[in-house]
């Protein structure tokens, strides 16, 4: 019998985030994908930035490794790398993958990592009070700002696509069983995965809250609200390349649908391709048994406890007899 | 002893082979027996500025560069210039003959403060304004000049091999310069092919043309050259299998049969190169199934520290490679990584800062950053190579360094080291054991609750791999509790900043004294030098020559820069007469650190900051002042082009 996701509570951490604060419904729909998936909480790594987002990683019962201010992804990747048996999972806020950790977030599409990176989106940093992240548009003004946001928001999902990731998906942090859905596709995606998870502040964010997002201020006619979200798979759109002839318009297409926002905005897997190798294929090109002795699985010594290494090949070109 | 070498050296704008020149040239006389050392200088450029190699050579053991030339195998105008006061009065210059006309204050390249430093040489000695007029000054004193129609011998090359284009390969000039030069030596000249082949072992056309172009250049020297030069370079039978590599070769070599298996690096000038050279051998063989390093290019040297930093929570031995504005970049890391109680392992070559500084040049500033770097109180362990055997040896130890104490380690080197070409006897690695420390697995896990922080004695806990089944446990760069969850209660606070810091204590106790100083020389001595990194080699060249001179002087290099080995230190230096730091930076760090640790002040400093490493020629006279109360309490050097 598998785990529920109960089982992946941590009861000795108390999480310290604000009441209605969308991280407990990414909390909650990280557990239950991992016991649909059947996993081990040691099968599985979380690994987080800094920020609210940062102590997700101490709220799920797995291996969880809170690391730096925008640097979740070189910390995942040196994991994943290591050990590529390992479910490796990347977590981080708005501003610590797209703006402080950007460089890394476009190398990482680079490298198709195989494993999974979600970005709580909320245009703000909440845990500093409220300042705009880049993902914030231009000319809002959140309540903690003094003035309008000068700056323009980043596309997410967008940046994702031509920066190579081969998966890129939206989902909203209070919709926890359509999350849920989309982490296990992305988990089970081969090659790097982006979620970009729509999430209120209730505290900083006056703007896009969860009555914006539930189209409360936009009612029809028999006085029902008007949701902004809505589902790119109940539309019929496919985001799979299938083929690498594919590959361009599905791209094309999933970028003309990263550009919606406002009163319509697109959750959903906006585009996929397992075509492309990923990191751990193109190593294996290189070191054949890449995957059966990873760097962390080697032996490193003999049963004496000396170095196997022998540097013979190494010297042979340095030889002068 | 300074004596008793042949220094030969080439110099020529970038691009032109200089270093291949100087590689062939330091194998085949690796290949004769004989111990090279090579120094090599080059400009941040990628083709036309001046850069040169060094290669001092002898039947002895070397151990550092010294400022005489015997003979100089000038590329160009610029080498001719910039050298040919370093040529000694019964030397050579190999010049192209072309170049006797150049107006020598015209030559593009110079730089406005080298042209007035230039202009006022050639006033003063009274010289013409053409390398010709030069030249002559140089015979006046009894130099050899051998000029050379390169473009000539290039045609006459083309002709043989029938390439009516050939004069189109300038490139072809450094074997020539070879030819020309072993020729002067009366080298023999098979081991000069054999290092010719070597060299473009992979390219068998060029391997002819060039192994055509060394005969053809060497018996222009015999027909033109008769009365050659006074010199001789003979092979020997050395009776010892040796290597002809730089120090970054030494150190990846190290990295490998330590376990090192996943090695980050962001490109930059002097590290990059140990990271290509453990990439072109990734897959290594061992004595049971091979193994093999993932080397990862990142995209900054933030992502290579953090990248290294997961790599070792998830149990590889995992390091990073970087100079001085890299390890800048690194700093937050390392705080984490100190936090974490990671075994993470970053290999610093210093080289001339701040900033961007010296981007290809030495020096040893950056001693106290990497003591000081990261915000925060936490344990570190820097240990500082002198030579190219410790590089080696080292860069192995690092890593049970870094897995025994559980905190990041830093090995310091510098440029001087990373770039020097050395013959050295062939490495031992049968003998080198692994320590990993309190690693547990998942059978020693089972059926017990595992806390990754417990709070021990030692402050060592014993330590799990990322996903090891039995052993979960959590990170954070928060201040933490036993389990790795944020606590920022004051009495866990206070654990825990002391069960990171008394590890310190073990180290200061179980390093061994090797690897914590060495001291040489005449110990009883009321002299002392004391040094770290590169300097160690001229510094022990000069105290031999001292001590066959009557002089007595004493030397301790320190290796544990941090922990610094403080009693061992005091009870060396506690009372001697002259306590001399020698150092590659403008405030003499070790010694400030020394006198804050000890109580114990230097009282003479023997200093260099032009970017260039010191010489034993500048050391022993240095030295010889000081010994002979003829020297200023602060000595600064300053040879090297």
């Amino acid at each position: 019998m598998g785990l529920k996701a109960s089982d992946f509570r941590v009861p000795e951490v108390y999480a310290d985030w604000c009441p209605g604060c969308g991280d407990f419904g990414i909390m909650n729909s990280l557990q239950m994908a991992f016991a649909e998936l059947g996993f081990d909480p040691q099968d599985i790594v979380m690994v987080s930035g800094i920020g609210c987002s940062g102590k997700e990683a101490h709220n799920v019962k797995c291996y969880g490794v809170h690391t730096l201010h925008g640097r979740t992804l070189p910390f995942a990747m040196g994991i994943k790398v290591a050990n590529p048996n390992l479910e490796v999972l990347a977590i981080g806020g708005d501003g610590d993958g797209l703006g402080i950790g950007a460089g890394h977030f476009v190398n990482a599409g680079r490298r198709n990592i195989d494993m999974t990176y979600i970005i709580h989106n909320n245009g703000v940093y909440g845990l500093t009070k409220g300042q705009a992240s880049p993902t914030l548009g231009l000319g809002i003004q959140t309540k903690a700002l003094p003035k309008p946001n000068i700056n323009e928001a980043v596309n997410s999902i967008g940046l994702a696509i031509i920066s190579g990731f081969t998966f890129a998906a939206r989902s909203y942090a209070y919709d926890v069983r359509h999350l849920k859905d989309i982490i296990k596709q992305a988990i089970q995606h081969k090659g790097l995965a982006f979620i970009d998870c729509l999430q209120p502040c209730p505290t900083y964010n006056n703007i896009t809250t969860k009555s914006w997002y539930a189209g409360e201020d936009r009612k029809d006619e028999s006085g029902k609200p008007q949701s902004r979200l809505y589902k790119l798979e109940e539309e019929g759109f496919d985001p799979v390349v299938h083929d690498w002839n594919e590959d361009f318009d599905k791209k094309v297409g999933a970028l003309n649908k990263a550009r919606e926002w406002g009163d319509r905005i697109p959750t959903g897997v906006f585009y996929k391709n397992e075509l492309e190798p990923t990191f751990g294929d193109r190593l294996k090109d290189r070191i054949p048994f890449y995957f059966e002795r990873p760097p962390a699985k080697q032996k490193l010594k003999n049963e004496n406890g000396f170095s196997t290494v022998d540097l013979s090949e190494f010297m042979a070109e340095l030889r002068t007899s | 002893m300074l004596t008793d070498s042949i220094n030969w050296m080439a110099g020529g704008p970038q691009g032109s082979g200089v270093d291949t020149a100087a590689n062939i040239f330091g194998k085949a006389c690796g290949y004769g027996g004989l111990y090279v050392f090579g120094r090599r200088e080059y400009h941040s450029n990628i083709k036309g500025l001046h850069s040169y190699f060094h290669l001092r050579i002898s039947q002895k053991e070397l151990l550092a560069n010294i400022n005489d030339v015997n003979l100089l195998a000038a590329f160009d105008a610029e080498t001719a210039v910039r050298h040919i006061d370093e040529v000694l009065p019964e030397g050579g210059v190999i010049v192209d003959s072309k170049d006797s006309n150049q107006k020598v204050l015209d030559i593009p390249t110079f730089p406005p403060e080298y042209i007035e430093e230039l202009s006022k040489r050639l006033k003063e000695k009274n010289i013409g304004e053409t390398l010709e007029d030069m030249l002559q000054n140089a015979r006046d004193r009894g130099v050899r000049i051998f000029p050379v129609p390169y473009s000539d011998l290039i045609s006459k090359i083309g002709e043989k091999l029938g390439i009516p284009q050939m004069s189109k390969i300038t490139r072809i000039i450094n074997v020539l310069t070879i030819g020309v030069s072993f020729g002067l030596l009366k080298f023999d000249r098979n081991l000069a092919e054999k290092a010719v082949r070597s060299t473009f072992a992979e390219k068998e056309k060029i391997a002819e043309m060039n192994v055509m172009a060394l005969n053809h250049a060497y018996d222009y020297a015999e027909q033109n050259f008769k009365d050659g030069l006074k010199y001789r370079l003979e092979k020997t039978d050395s009776g010892e299998e040796r290597l002809f590599l730089t120090g970054n070769q030494a150190v990846a070599m190290g990295k490998v049969l330590g376990g090192c298996r996943v090695q980050t690096y962001y490109p930059i000038t002097p590290a990059a190169d140990e990271s290509e050279y453990i990439e072109s051998h990734q897959i290594m063989k061992t004595s049971d199934e091979d193994e093999a390093v993932v080397v990862i290019q990142t995209e900054d040297e933030i992502a290579a520290v953090n990248s290294a930093s997961g790599a070792a929570l998830a149990g590889a031995r995992a390091a990073t490679s970087t100079s001085g504005p890299g390890f800048s970049l690194m700093v937050e890391g390392l705080s984490w990584a100190g936090n974490s109680e990671v075994p993470l392992v970053i290999t610093y070559y210093q080289r001339g800062a701040p900033a961007t500084g010296l981007p290809t040049r030495h020096g040893q500033g950056d001693l106290r950053f990497a003591m000081h770097a990261g915000h925060g109180e936490f344990p570190r362990i820097i240990l500082a190579s002198g030579d190219i055997k410790e590089c080696f040896y080292d860069a192995a130890n690092v890593f049970n360094l870094a897995e025994k104490y559980q905190m990041p380690v830093i090995h310091l080197l510098d440029k001087a080291m990373a770039n020097c070409s050395q013959t050295y006897p062939i490495f031992d690695h049968s003998t080198f054991k692994i320590e990993r420390g309190e690693l547990l697995t998942e059978k020693d896990l089972e059926g017990k609750e595992y806390k990754r922080f417990r709070f021990t004695e030692t402050g060592i806990s014993p330590r799990v791999a990322l996903g090891t089944k039995n052993g979960l446990h959590y990170y954070t760069g928060d201040e933490h509790n036993e389990s790795g969850h944020i606590s920022e209660e004051p009495l866990n606070r206070r654990l825990m900043i002391e069960k990171r810091m008394k590890k310190l204590d073990m180290v200061a106790r179980e390093v061994p004294i090797e690897d914590k100083m060495k001291l040489y020389g005449d110990t009883n001595s009321e002299n002392i030098v004391v040094s770290w990194g590169s300097p160690k080699g001229a510094i022990i060249e000069s105290i031999e020559t001292l001590k066959q001179e009557g002089f007595s002087i004493a030397f301790i290099q320190v290796r544990l820069i941090h922990p610094l080995p403080t009693e061992e230190v005091k009870k060396a230096l506690e009372g001697k007469k002259r306590i001399i730091d020698i150092e590659e930076n403008y405030t003499g760090q070790l010694g400030g650190i020394i006198k804050e640790q000890t109580g114990i002040s230097p009282n003479f400093h023997i200093l260099k900051y032009t970017g260039r490493p010191m010489t034993t020629t500048e050391v022993y006279n240095a030295l010889k002042a000081v010994l002979t109360d003829k020297s200023s309490v602060k000595e600064v050097l300053m040879f090297g082009a």
